[in-house]
This record gives structure tokens, sequence and C-alpha cells, in this order.
């Protein structure tokens, strides 16, 4: 009798289970079909004004093919890929030392109230200053080389990076450390394995913001000084009319960010994996 | 002569920076291997007095000395045990206890041994690669008490552990909690403010009162071990010191 129950119960445990991923995998799907929906809607949009409405000038909205084929031959010649090096070149080196700089920052300002003081105003000053604001006088600094560009993504991504620094490091239950230090630790003990890690989901939400920012501000500073890059691709398409090109370094700025964000996304559920609801 | 007690409080005051009396001229001597219990209603103190012991609260006159050395702050030697359980959220119920020993540097193999002997002790074992998320009231608490001996403490200091947890789970804990300590017999202070448990619990029990905090009375709680909560001689100890605790009430009351 019991044997026939719980084999019941077995067979009902593992219907709801299927019942659940099947639903899972018509979302998922579903999730896929709302992409190729927005391709075919653009090349009907396009083939019929081209074709038979002729509503505007078809120079103005390229075909999904158009972008293709600029996509395929940019990709061929090598351009495309020296820009997309151009740019990341500029964000990594640019984001990276924001990001020591925020990281760096915000444990000061967290600890120790003496830099607080003098150095949280200035920031203050700065942070509502948007980055744009500064480029032109970058440029003018330290020309339309390389520099000009890193440093101004150095300061447009060390705000988010050193606010959720701060924040970070500010809201460490403090029963933890009294936990590390009645377990002996020291200070800087209690630092490196209390709260850094403490701080750490702040932290990384940070860095993801500040990378996502990086490539939000790569474009604009490419367009004004720049030789190389996606931006300077796309204003540089605008001269010569060129638009599936300029369609063309829009679509890949976004898959690149697309692709990055779902990368430290990853990393950052497997870094995290001890949150309450960070797993699966 | 008696030997020199374990923990040594004199003379003992503690006034906030707010200007509020929290304690007022504490002395108390705990003996080593006693289980001691600090009980009475908040606002007594008994907080502050175990903060104090374990280094955390700073005293404004008086002395504390642990095994004859004066409190300068927290330290190793007094193992502490929170109320809010305050594990490492990033760390394995299993890396949580063996944080004492990896701070002293203790070899990977060798440390993971000892926490796993105490994981073990608490009935853990089979938790142990559980984030403390994954854990109930209850087995968090069992993972903090282990963390704390882990680290081999010269006495543990408990600060209503059991505070958080349902009336089921806390009497489980609190017979775990004797079992483990009836084996190496620790110095503990404990501090709580039900009655029931200091009797369970404790060889001493003391009685505070509030407005400034203080020490009203010491019961020697001499019945046999292993208790039971039901027995007569229980029952009365409960009462009397129930009784004591209403007494100050009104009084407290028309203080506040």
């Amino acid at each position: 009798m019991t044997d026939v129950a719980q084999m019941d119960v077995s067979v009902l445990v593992r219907a709801a289970q299927n019942r659940k991923r099947n639903s899972e995998r018509i979302y998922a799907v579903l999730r896929y079909a709302s992409i190729a929906l927005f391709f075919l809607v653009w090349f009907l949009v396009t083939w019929l004004n081209n074709n038979v409405l002729r509503l505007y000038n078809p120079i103005l909205i390229p075909t999904p093919l158009q972008v293709v084929a600029v996509g395929i031959e940019a990709w061929q010649s090598g351009d495309l890929l020296k820009d997309i090096g151009a740019s990341f070149y500029r964000v990594v080196l640019g984001f990276t030392v924001a990001a020591a700089a925020g990281i760096g920052l915000g444990v000061l300002i967290a600890k120790i109230r003496l830099v607080e003081s003098l150095v949280e105003p200035i920031l203050e000053m700065f942070r509502p200053v948007p980055s744009l604001a500064f480029l032109p006088l970058l440029v003018l600094w330290f020309g339309i080389g390389e520099t000009s560009k890193i440093v101004f993504i150095a300061y447009a991504t060390f705000f988010p990076v050193f606010t959720a620094t701060r924040l970070g490091m500010r809201q460490i239950d403090p029963v933890l450390i009294r936990a590390a230090r009645s377990l002996g630790g020291t200070t800087s003990e209690i630092f490196r394995h209390v709260e850094l890690p403490a701080a750490s989901p702040s932290i990384l939400s940070g860095l993801r913001m500040g990378f996502g920012m990086a490539f939000f501000v790569i474009v604009a500073a490419e367009y004004i000084a720049a030789e190389s890059g996606l931006g300077y691709m796309i204003n540089n398409s605008r001269t010569y009319f060129d638009v599936p090109r300029m369609l063309l370094g829009a679509f890949v700025i976004g898959l690149i960010g697309f692709c990055i964000n779902i990368g430290l996304s990853r990393l950052e559920r497997r870094l995290l994996r001890w949150q309450p609801g960070a797993r699966r | 002569m008696n030997p020199a007690p374990k923990i040594r409080i004199e003379n003992v005051t503690k006034i906030y920076d707010t200007g509020m009396t929290a304690l007022s001229h504490v002395s108390l001597e705990i003996a080593e291997g006693t289980f001691i219990s600090l009980l009475g209603p908040s606002g007594c103190g008994k907080s502050t007095l175990l903060n104090m012991i374990a280094g955390f609260v700073q005293k404004t006159s008086g002395r504390i000395a642990v095994d004859g050395r004066e409190v300068q702050g927290p330290g190793g030697d007094r193992g502490m045990v929170f109320q809010e359980y305050a594990l490492f959220p990033w760390l394995t119920a299993l890396e949580n206890v063996a944080f004492g020993p990896m701070l002293k540097r203790v070899a990977k193999a060798e440390r993971l041994e000892t926490a796993a002997h105490y994981l073990g002790l608490v009935g853990l074992s089979s938790h142990a690669g559980k984030f403390p998320s994954e854990l109930s009231g209850g087995m968090k608490q069992r993972v903090a008490i282990a963390r704390a001996l882990a680290n081999a403490p010269s006495v543990l200091l408990m600060d209503e552990p059991f505070g958080a947890l349902d009336a089921h789970t806390r009497e489980t804990l609190q017979d775990e909690l004797l079992s483990i300590w009836e084996k190496d017999r620790k110095t503990v202070v404990f501090v709580t403010h039900s009655v029931s448990e200091a009797v369970f619990l404790s060889d001493r029990v003391v009685l505070m009162g509030a407005n400034p905090g203080h020490v009203r009375e010491v019961f020697d709680i001499d019945l046999p071990r292993p208790r039971r909560r039901d027995t007569d001689g229980f029952v009365a100890l409960e009462r009397r010191i129930h009784a004591m605790m209403r007494d100050e009430a009104p009084a407290a009351a028309a203080a506040a």
C-alpha cells in the first residue's frame, strides 16, 4: 500500500516538474521569437516602402540585408575588427584606471573620517557634471590621441564604481566585524577576510554599471576626436551618407554591450552564489 | 585558598556618552569551568557587561580580567556567540567554522579537519557545504557555536544566543549546548532574559536589576545534571527567581 502511495507522489512530483519545465521552455522560445519578429517587421517595412509604397527615400532606412552585406564586407576588409579593437582598448584601459581609483577611494572614504571630510566634498562637486561637459577640454589638454579618450572614460566610469564601493563598505553588518574580532582577527585580516567580501556584491554591481557606462560614452568621445573606433566609424559614415554602415556601428556596439553584460552577470552570479536568491 | 577566578569583575561602572548609566559598581568572580548566566529584564546591563568582557565595550571605571589579564579589547581567547548568528554569508558552514584556525594560519587540510570535527559535534556534518542562507535559524546558531569552539577560546560568551529561535528549537539547542559543555566544561557566560533557560543551563545564575544596572542576587543552582525542566526542585527555583524579578518590576516602571 505505502509503496503505491509513494510511487503516486513521485509521479505527481515529476509531472509538476515537467509542467514547470515546459512552460519555462515556451517562454524562452518566445524571447528569441520576439527578436526574429523585430527583424521580420524591419524587412517588411523597408521592402514594402522600397518596392510598393515609396513613402520615404530608401536611402534613409536600409534593409536588414544591406546592413548584413556591409557587415560582411567590413569584416572581410578588417576595418570592423580594427574599429572594435580601438574602442575596446580605450574602454579597457580607461575602465581599469577608474575601477582601481573608484574602489580605492570608496574604501578609504568609508574607513577614514579624515579622508572622507577632505575628499568627499570635492567628488560630490564633480559628480553632477556630466562627463561629456569635459570632453572638449580633455581634447584641448590631451590632444586627439589615446590619452584624452582614456581619461574621459576613466572620469565617466569612476563614479558608479566609487559610489557602489562606498555604499557597500558602509552597509557591512557590524556584528560580522565583531564576530571576526572575537575570533582573533586583526584590522588588516578583517579588511581582507570580512569587509571586502561583505562589500563585494555592491562593488561588483558598481563595476558592471561602470563598464556599461564606458561603452556608452566611448561612442561620444570617438565622434569628436578619433581616427578609429566604432564611434568614429558611425560619424565617418555619416559624412558619406553610408546609412547601412552607421546602423552596423550601432548594431555592433549593442551586440558587444549585450554580450559583455551577460558575461559579467554570469561572473557575478558565480562569485555571489552564496547570496539568497542568487542560485539558479 | 580558592584558586584565582577565571573572570574577575571588580567594581565596574559603565556610563555611556549620552550620560546614561548602564552599570553601577558591579563585582563578580567566575570560577574556571562554571556555566554562569546573567539574567535580568532589558535595561539591566547584562549585555553591556558581557560586551565588556568580550572587549567590545569600554568600561568607565573598575577592572575586568580574564585569566588574570586585564581586558583591553576583543580577542580570540574570548569566543562569542551572538543572538543574530553573525555567520559570514559568503562562506559555507564548514568554512565559517574554519575561520578562526584560518586566521591562526593553520594549514588548510588541518583546519578543515578541525572544522569538520566541530561541525560534527553540533550535528551538522551533512550540511558542511551549505551557505548560511540555506540553513534554518537553529542550524545557523549551531554553526556559530561550532565556529566559536573551533577557535579554542579560553571562555565562551553567549549573548542571548537562542533568543531568536522558536520554543522547540530553543530547548533542543539548550540540550545540545549542555551535552557539548559537559565534555570539556569550558567557562561559559550566558546572557538571557529567560528564567527557565538560566536555571536549566547554569551552575550559577546572576540576577541583575535595572536603573542603573546592578547585581541583585547570585543563585547557586545545585540541581543534579542532567536536569529536567519539570521536576519539583526546578519549578520551585524557577518560581523563586521569577518572584524576585517581578518584585523589581513596579519600581523599575516607576523610575522610567
